[in-house]
């Protein structure tokens, strides 16, 4: 049942690549949206089945004898088949937004999402570390031509090779590093490499391995300094597609990197030096996504340097190498993918019904009750308000964190969800409410504007409820995410059968019974989570005022922004949307990577 | 002879990866890229070279025992072409469309994205 999960997607695309110009546009819709539902369905059996232990299926019955096998094994915990999920329902999502977002696909679109769903799922399922190399590529080269899909805009067309380039050059260094692996060990399976390690020290070519083998999987995950193309990707792909970047891709970047730690070299690098670097690159990636976020005023780049933001609120969470932690960011993840995605959809609307995503050109215009809705749930969703889902798992995350002896990284979680929030509410009161005075329409240089080529040939009168269901759903399940209690639990079994990297090795290995794993009873709001959740929402709000009305602002605090200006200035001067200084940032953020893992090495 | 291929290896990745940076035409940026993967055919097929041994195809003249070089990494290195002429063509496409709708093909000159 597993590799169906991936295949059904698979046919899906090759049946409508074949039939695609032949069939009326309602028949290859419905077929695709067959093959999605079927592909959800399977995901959520099988995250069903994973509740038992994790669920190991063999291609072509080649199983592993000992560490001595040949076979490549699919290996579908809760965490991978949770994220099959997610990758599914956001897919259903955007392929029924496009209906009728998109005037003329001609099969394309629905081909290119569909083969886009079997590289996330079969990425998330492999356990086998060149499989994983050959779904991150199918998953690569699709989100390239998806970036580009308005190959006659000119933002598209630089923003698709920019990604194209960059998660390329990763992903050979990822093909580097499993090179070095399998020169190291004979295996390239994920199980195999972990048993082989263990006890072998951790040499320089073991570290070499290992960051070049993860490198490829940061830079899908957007962490500082391997973001760049992200934002320009996010500005320039259909709303629908961002739906998918920013819900899963980047979070699928984040796992394979995790598990990659988790099952090879959780047993020869340190836990300690691996969540110390992490966090250090967290805490800058969350940073950066968050001062950049307040900048914007295209409003698709805005959500993108958001989710920068946010990924790097998850990765302080994750590597902190302990379930807690680990449930925290599944929580945020999984929340935070429903509010954004319905944050994209509702953005796209404005798109197809104001032919512009720029805040300032939409001051007013779009005062529909929807949007304003839309917008403010998601505005105060993602500042982490109490009882909503990102601010759970936000809480979650804050409480690990500070029983791990990490009390300030709660100053961090505070501020970025207050920026990225605040900025968001800020679009949302200017361009649904008409606050403030009317910001001025002129481009100035180095900002990117909100112009963008309209999927339709006659704007939309009113919103279709095609549309507006998926971003609805999405962002109320987002929300509802915090209120229920199973949920989080859940998530913690999860993330302590993701850490059993000796029951992974077991349970693959040794076909042993997959062995119970403790789930933490008391995962749910504290009441330090909620107080910290509140501060969040007051200062966004806070945040929002200040923007619309600048004047407002008491003198004091005005004063203070000249001295940061230069160093806002440099920042955004680095985001450059050149791809030969991405590179050059790619190849610094692999040193830094290399430099910070050093005191790891056993040699 | 070993350690030649992996110093060559790596040298053709920086050179690539140093090609993409400098860059002042898209389509030098994309061969760059295909140098940078080239370095990584080279190390795949270092890792599974054997001195004095055949090619991973058994004859009539050759046992169960005969020395032949890994044919796991040469499959590896297969698939890593296949994957770099799909992700080379749709680049290149990209490209010419970029110097249409640009009218230039100089990354350097691509502003619509920044900040």
């Amino acid at each position: 049942m597993t590799v169906l999960v991936i295949v059904v997607p698979l046919v899906g695309a090759v049946v409508l690549l074949g039939l695609g110009r032949l069939l009326p546009r309602r028949v290859s819709d419905g077929l695709a949206a067959a093959a999605v539902v079927a592909t959800c369905c399977l995901a959520v059996a099988l995250l069903h089945r994973t509740g038992a232990g994790r669920v190991v299926a063999w291609m072509g019955g080649w199983r592993a004898n000992g560490t001595h096998g040949v076979g490549i094994p699919l290996v579908a915990d809760q965490a991978g088949a949770g994220l099959v999920v997610i990758a599914a329902v956001l897919t259903c999502a955007a392929l029924v937004y496009g209906w009728r977002y998109f005037e003329s696909v001609e099969g394309h679109y629905q081909v290119l999402i569909l083969l886009f769903l079997a590289g996330m799922a079969g990425f998330a399922l492999s356990g086998d570390l060149f499989d994983m190399f050959v779904f991150f590529e199918l998953m690569g080269a699709v989100a390239y031509a998806l970036t580009g899909y308005k190959i006659e805009d000119p933002g598209a067309v630089q923003g698709g090779l920019n990604f194209g380039v960059i998660n390329s050059l990763g992903a050979y260094l990822t093909l580097v590093g499993i090179g070095l692996l399998y020169a190291r060990t004979g295996q390239l399976g994920l199980a195999p490499i972990g048993a082989a390690l263990r006890g072998h020290g951790a040499d320089p070519l073991v570290l070499a391995g290992f960051v070049c083998t993860i490198t490829g999987f940061l830079v899908k995950a957007a962490l500082v300094p391997f973001h760049f193309w992200l934002a320009d990707a996010h500005a320039v792909a259909p709303a629908p597609v961002c739906v998918l970047f920013s819900g899963i891709m980047v979070p699928l970047g984040l796992y394979g990197a995790l598990r990659v730690y988790v099952v090879g070299f959780g047993g020869v690098l340190g836990a300690g030096d691996v969540r110390r670097t992490f966090l250090a690159l967290g805490v800058a990636t969350a940073l950066v996504g968050a001062v950049m976020c307040l900048a914007q005023r295209n409003l698709k780049r805005m959500l993108a340097y958001s989710t920068i933001g946010h990924v790097g609120l998850f990765v302080m969470a994750a590597f902190l190498l302990t379930p807690d932690g680990l449930a925290g960011a599944a929580v945020y993840v999984a929340a935070h993918a429903g509010v954004k995605a319905g944050l994209f959809l509702t953005t796209g609307m404005l798109l197809n019904r104001y032919g512009t995503v720029d805040e300032h050109d939409l001051h007013g215009r779009a005062r529909g009750t929807g949007f304003r809705v839309a917008f403010l749930a998601g505005a105060f969703g993602l500042a982490g308000l109490p009882p909503f889902g990102p601010g759970l798992g936000k809480a979650l995350s804050e409480d690990a964190l500070g029983a791990a002896g990490y009390g300030w990284s709660s100053a961090v979680f505070v501020l970025v969800s207050a920026l990225t929030a605040g900025a968001v509410l800020r679009a949302a009161l200017r361009v649904t409410f008409g606050v403030g005075p009317h910001p001025s329409h002129a481009r100035r240089t180095g900002e990117t504007s909100g112009a963008e080529e309209q999927e339709v040939d006659v704007p939309l009168r009113r919103v279709p409820v095609t549309m507006a269901a998926p971003a609805g759903v999405l962002i109320a399940a987002g929300m509802a995410a915090g209120m229920v209690p199973w949920f989080a639990r859940a998530a913690s079994r999860a993330a302590a059968r993701f850490l059993d990297a000796g029951g992974y090795l077991a349970q693959v290995l040794h076909a042993a019974p997959a062995r119970p794993v403790p789930a933490s009873p008391h995962a749910f709001w504290t009441a330090g989570g909620v107080a910290l959740g509140l501060v969040s929402a007051v200062l966004a709000t806070g945040v929002a005022l200040a923007a619309v009305h600048p004047a407002a602002v008491p003198r004091g605090l005005r004063r203070a922004a000249p001295a940061l200006r230069p160093g806002f200035q440099v920042l955004r001067r680095a985001h450059s949307g050149h791809v030969g200084d991405y590179v050059a940032w790619l190849l610094l953020g692999v040193v830094v990577l290399a430099v910070g893992l050093i005191p790891a090495l056993t040699w | 002879m070993t350690y030649l291929a992996y110093a060559v290896a790596g040298w053709l990745f920086l050179a690539g990866s140093l090609g993409i940076a400098r860059s002042r035409h898209l389509v030098q940026a994309i061969v760059a890229l295909s140098i940078a993967q080239s370095g990584t055919y080279v190390l795949l097929l270092g890792v599974g070279f054997q001195r004095h041994a055949a090619a991973p195809v058994f004859t009539a003249d050759m046992t169960i025992r005969s020395a032949v070089v890994d044919p796991v990494v040469q499959a590896m290195t297969l698939t890593d072409i296949v994957v770099s002429a799909t992700i080379t063509a749709l680049l290149a496409a990209l490209a010419v469309q970029a110097a249409k709708l640009h009218g230039t093909a100089d990354p350097d000159d691509l502003r619509t994205l920044q900040g």
